[in-house]
């Protein structure tokens, strides 16, 4: 999240897209409530009608995966209507930049298309730059080649006609909602944008955040209180584990990962993102010190400038090699590798395509299963169909402690990390995490030290003391990421401080700050608003420099004067010349006519409606599911996205506009569950309330299919089945789809064989092993099923009222 | 202690389901088995072991789906039509906080099956239940051992949007009415649930039934009030919470 789940209420408009904030972030409706109080209006567009919905001033329903034609109709309302931020546009965002010549779009593909390789070359792409290497502009943003030009020109073809023939929703609903949220165009407006997997597990999932990103944008809603782009995430600290590089691609910091053409420390740093634009920041141009004292982190005195600080130890990926979830799985699912760690995850119920993932299982020599409960992918090897006499897979349970049972930190979706403290002992022999890994690893190094075994420097040399009187000390892991000072042995301020020559170390920079000689910065609960906003400076800590609302430097005109009066973010003291407000991103003078722009984090300074990064092209474009219910994609001959990679053979099956699987169906959670159910399923006050698998469909297809609300229904795809209640609704509605009737349905993905024994399947064995070509995220949010009623006895009741 | 009451916002209820369970956890209510059936309302029904119980609500209206959610428990009635029933079939079955007003069903009084019917039919919310094992009745307690300590009942401390709220009854009816008056130029039906006879008052958005057939007490009260009135009301007592 750019901004803070407590910021809800400074929004004018709230559009909850891609995500059913009432149900999966439920404490969360306490903001959008305080925002509703105060007048805001609330949007919620789903395929489905959900408790969210029933909280919304403005309810719109669309076919899953086509939030981009959706979204690329608000454009086009936008820039027809004339309702957008012009100085915004014009001074924070690549609107003006001219784009190489070479660049163009036709039918669905951007220039620089390999359909051999099934990529592009992004060469043509770039935006032009002058001789001293700075971008050329239009600020009056009518040259035709100008971001703005292109950015009118791409959208102009997402009429509301058109988008309402690909969605499924109304035109008048289209209009709708455009018009409610592009009033949040001037600057004493502000729209904020709630999203979750929705958005994300799609083909175009990176592609449909920038639609809304540059939506944001254009209506100047960046870098403001009440505004942002705002990923809620699905797990209290799924943010915490991406900034510490849970993913293959990163390590923390979100620097990237080192691959083998870049064999030395020079290679590396070679890579860094530079400008030659002295108004812009560009702070990558620093990553080389976070590297370095990342380095001096893991092997701490061995690491020296003579031996590269050690940067030749690190693990290295191949050139263009992607070892994303999907990919692992299938290569495991291929016998490429012997072992397994599952930790705190449940696979064989989680994953998208989960009866491939459970065949993966099988073909390991070992697996170590860490979890709180059993799961189905700890028993994997005598769940449905397999015959535990024929696995070689050696299992190993590791019981660990549940969150209550551990001290630490999480960092939840807003950026703050916050301390937690420990109130009870974990059960029986069951460890905290953090334990099991320390623990572990001196094992590992044991056996290096006794049989050396090949390429040990790495393990040998490894920094690993992280322990108090012979236990595992976590808040000397919270030091260590916070980093130190090395010549006077204290902890560092912050990350400015970070040096590229071995004299500081640091976990992860983008933490450092957070536990400094004042103390754990993350453990403070002090309530102080000096702003009125709800920034909260001295609770708990956030990510980056204790920065409440990240790009806010935007919320203010080019002599640092907030745009909005009403809810002033930041404010230039031109006598005292300091910031006032939010800890300002970042300190340089107001932009002035010469000064610095505000998106740092960005090469050019600015915000990108053109982004000529990304692998699938520099504006969003529709393309269906890789499942999908229609023949041709009504926007161009471009089906489905052109640089996905598709899996082939061996279990990988996919059904499109194929009529023995009819129906689009899209997956999701409740309340009452959390993920797979590995934790809610044992907990009986929560399978109480959602004891079983269910399958929501409207009335007319129950019709169709003679399905009765509470009967039992069987739902296929190509590569798997289960079995659900039917619950038949009037919150699913039948699409019309270019004049053809769609139907929908949706199941949740909570359920496995394991527990309860009357709960049902993962729904993921209906899911594609298909994934976004930048992220690999899976497409588990739009896919073919078939729909059939099956007999089945329902499960006895016990009856425990006699009376009443 | 004041007279207490709880005001329930339903137009601020997102079905979250926090308050059914903080109210089992409290009262260390087991959960029932139950099935998929077709909705997410689960346990059908209040039971012995379900004090608190959010009630799903599906209509349509014009082409659009309206979800109601009703999260139904105890109304401590100002005058609990049960008290009276009760306490005539098994002298302190009921008890009538005089302090705060909870109406408290004693979990040291059994009850025959035959009476338990009839107390049953006599509160016009369907909420009174029964073991029949044992031949305890039970339902909401307000939280009467969270409120005499100065707590929040359960329900209330948990609820995440601000629809449950509780406090003293003259407070709390003063909150319901204003937030009626601005709940009206949304929903133009809105009103509050019986405000003047009971302790735990709801702001419908629309009509009643729509929520529930026992939202409001209906013709039923006017009955039992009249059979209320054949008793001669004994002196309230305090309740003393054993345990």
């Amino acid at each position: 999240m750019t901004n803070h789940y407590n910021d809800f209420k400074n929004s004018d408009v709230i559009l909850n897209m891609g995500g059913n904030v009432a149900e999966n972030h439920p404490v969360s409706f306490k903001w959008i409530q305080a925002a509703k109080d105060k007048g805001a209006i609330f949007i919620h567009v789903d395929p489905r009608f959900t408790r969210t919905s029933t909280k919304a001033d403005i309810f719109v329903r669309l076919r899953s995966g086509t939030d981009i034609a959706f979204l690329g109709g608000m454009i086009k309302y936008l820039i027809d209507s004339n309702i957008y931020d012009e100085f915004y546009v014009k001074n924070y965002t690549n609107a003006s930049f001219i784009v190489n010549p070479r660049y163009s779009f036709d039918d669905g593909l951007f220039s620089g298309y390999d359909p051999t390789k099934r990529a592009y070359d992004k060469s043509t792409w770039a935006l032009e730059k002058d001789e001293q290497g700075i971008p050329r502009r239009d600020m009056t943003l009518q040259d035709p080649r100008c971001v703005f030009q292109l950015l009118k020109k791409h959208y102009s073809r997402y009429t509301l006609q058109k988008v309402s023939e690909i969605t499924g929703t109304p035109t008048t609903d289209l209009e709708k909602v455009y018009k409610a949220y592009g009033s949040t165009y001037t600057p004493d407006k502000a729209g904020t944008v709630l999203y979750a997997m929705g958005w994300t597990q799609h083909t175009v999932g990176v592609q449909n955040i920038r639609t809304m990103a540059i939506i944001q944008d254009l209506l100047g809603n960046m870098g403001i209180a009440g505004g942002g782009v705002n990923a809620l995430r699905g797990e209290s600290n799924v943010q915490g584990s991406t900034d510490a590089a849970l993913l293959f691609h990163i390590i923390p910091g979100y620097m990237p990962t080192p691959r083998a053409p870049w064999a030395t420390l020079e290679d590396y740093n070679k890579t860094t993102p530079s400008s030659k634009d002295p108004r812009s920041v560009n702070w990558w141009k620093n990553r080389p010190k976070y590297l370095v004292s990342y380095l001096k982190t893991m092997y701490g005195g061995k690491s020296t400038k003579e031996n590269d600080f050690g940067y030749g130890w690190m693990p290295k990926l191949d050139a263009g090699q992607d070892a994303s979830w999907l990919n692992l799985f299938d290569e495991m699912f291929k016998g490429t590798f012997t072992g397994f760690f599952a930790w705190g995850m449940n696979p064989a119920c989680s994953s998208a395509h989960a009866g491939k993932v459970r065949q993966a299982l099988t073909k390991l020599d070992w697996m170590v299963n860490v979890n709180v409960f059993d799961s189905e992918t700890g028993s994997f090897w005598k769940g449905p169909g397999m015959d535990p006499k024929k696995i070689k897979t050696e299992v190993f349970q590791l019981p660990c402690a549940a969150f209550l049972e551990k001290e630490g930190s999480i960092s939840n979706s807003g950026r703050w990390m916050q301390w937690r403290y420990k109130c009870a002992n974990p059960p029986g022999a069951a460890l905290p995490d953090g334990d099991i890994m320390f623990e572990l690893f001196k094992k590992v190094r044991a056996l290096y030290e006794k049989d050396k075994g090949a390429f040990p420097e790495p393990i040998l040399s490894l920094k690993w003391d992280y322990e108090t009187s012979g236990h595992f000390d976590i808040h000397k892991v919270a030091k260590e990421i916070n980093g130190y000072d090395l010549t006077t042995g204290k902890l560092m301020v912050n990350f400015v401080g970070l040096k590229d020559d071995g004299t500081t170390s640091c976990g992860n920079w983008l933490y450092s700050g957070s536990y400094t000689e004042a103390g754990n910065m993350a453990a403070r609960r002090k309530k102080t608003d000096p702003t009125g906003l709800g920034l909260y400076p001295e609770w708990s800590w956030c990510w980056p420099l204790n920065r409440r609302i990240i790009y806010n430097r935007a919320s203010v005109d080019l002599d640092g004067n907030p745009r909005n009066p009403k809810r002033p973010l930041i404010k230039w003291d031109a006598v005292e010349k300091k910031w006032i407000g939010d800890v300002p991103d970042n300190a340089v003078p107001p932009m002035g006519t010469n000064g610095a722009y505000p998106f740092i984090m960005k090469p050019d300074g600015v915000a990108s409606l053109f982004g000529p990064g990304l692998n699938d092209g520099p504006f969003p474009e529709h393309y269906e599911p890789l499942e999908c219910p229609i023949e041709k994609n009504l926007m161009s001959n471009q089906r489905i996205n052109p640089v996905i990679k598709v899996f082939e053979g061996g279990l990988d099956t996919f059904a499109t506009c194929d009529p023995k699987y009819p129906f689009v169906c899209t997956t999701y959670r409740v309340t009452e569950h959390w993920q797979t159910g590995v934790l809610t399923r044992w907990l009986p006050w929560l399978i109480e309330a959602e004891p079983q698998m269910f399958c929501e469909m409207s009335l007319e297809l129950a019709k169709l299919r003679e399905i009765k609300n509470g009967d039992w229904v069987r739902v296929e795809s190509p590569r798997g089945k289960v079995e659900a209640v039917a619950i038949v609704t009037s919150r699913w509605k039948p699409f019309n789809i270019a004049g053809q009737t769609i139907h929908q349905v949706g199941l949740p993905w909570h359920y496995g064989w394991l527990h309860p024994k009357d709960g049902g399947e993962s729904v993921n064995l209906l899911t594609p092993t298909i994934g976004d070509p930048n992220t690999m995220i899976p497409e588990s949010k739009a896919f073919m099923v078939n729909v059939r009623k099956v007999a089945r006895q329902p499960a006895p009741t016990k009856k425990i009222e006699k009376k009443g | 202690m004041a007279d207490k009451s709880i005001f329930i916002d339903t137009t601020k209820c997102t079905a979250c389901r926090g308050c059914q369970i903080a109210c089992k956890q409290w009262n260390k209510n087991p959960a029932t088995k139950t099935v998929q059936r077709g909705t997410h309302q689960n346990p059908a029904d209040l039971n012995f072991a379900t004090f608190k119980l959010v009630r799903f609500s599906e209509s349509e209206m014009g082409g659009m789906p309206q979800w109601y959610f009703f999260p139904d428990q105890c109304r401590h009635c100002v005058s609990p039509p049960c008290e009276v029933v009760a306490n005539e079939k098994a002298k302190g079955a009921v008890i009538h906080d005089e302090k705060t007003g909870a109406v408290i069903f004693n979990p040291k009084v059994k009850i025959k099956p035959a009476d338990f019917k009839e107390i049953k039919e006599s509160c016009p919310y369907d909420v009174p239940r029964y073991n029949a094992q044992t031949g305890i009745m039970t339902k909401c307690t307000m939280c009467f051992d969270r409120v005499k300590e100065g707590l929040l009942p359960a329900c209330v401390k948990t609820c995440p949007t601000g629809a449950m709220k509780f406090g003293d009854r003259k407070a709390v009816i003063e909150m319901a009415e204003k937030r009626l008056a601005e709940a009206k130029k949304q929903f133009k039906d809105a009103l509050l649930a019986d405000a003047n006879d009971v302790r735990v008052i709801f702001l419908l958005a629309d009509d009643p039934k729509k929520y529930h057939k026992s939202a409001v007490a209906g013709n039923t009260i006017g009955i039992t009030r009249k059979a209320a009135l054949r008793h001669i009301l004994k002196p309230f007592k305090e309740f003393q919470w054993i345990g």
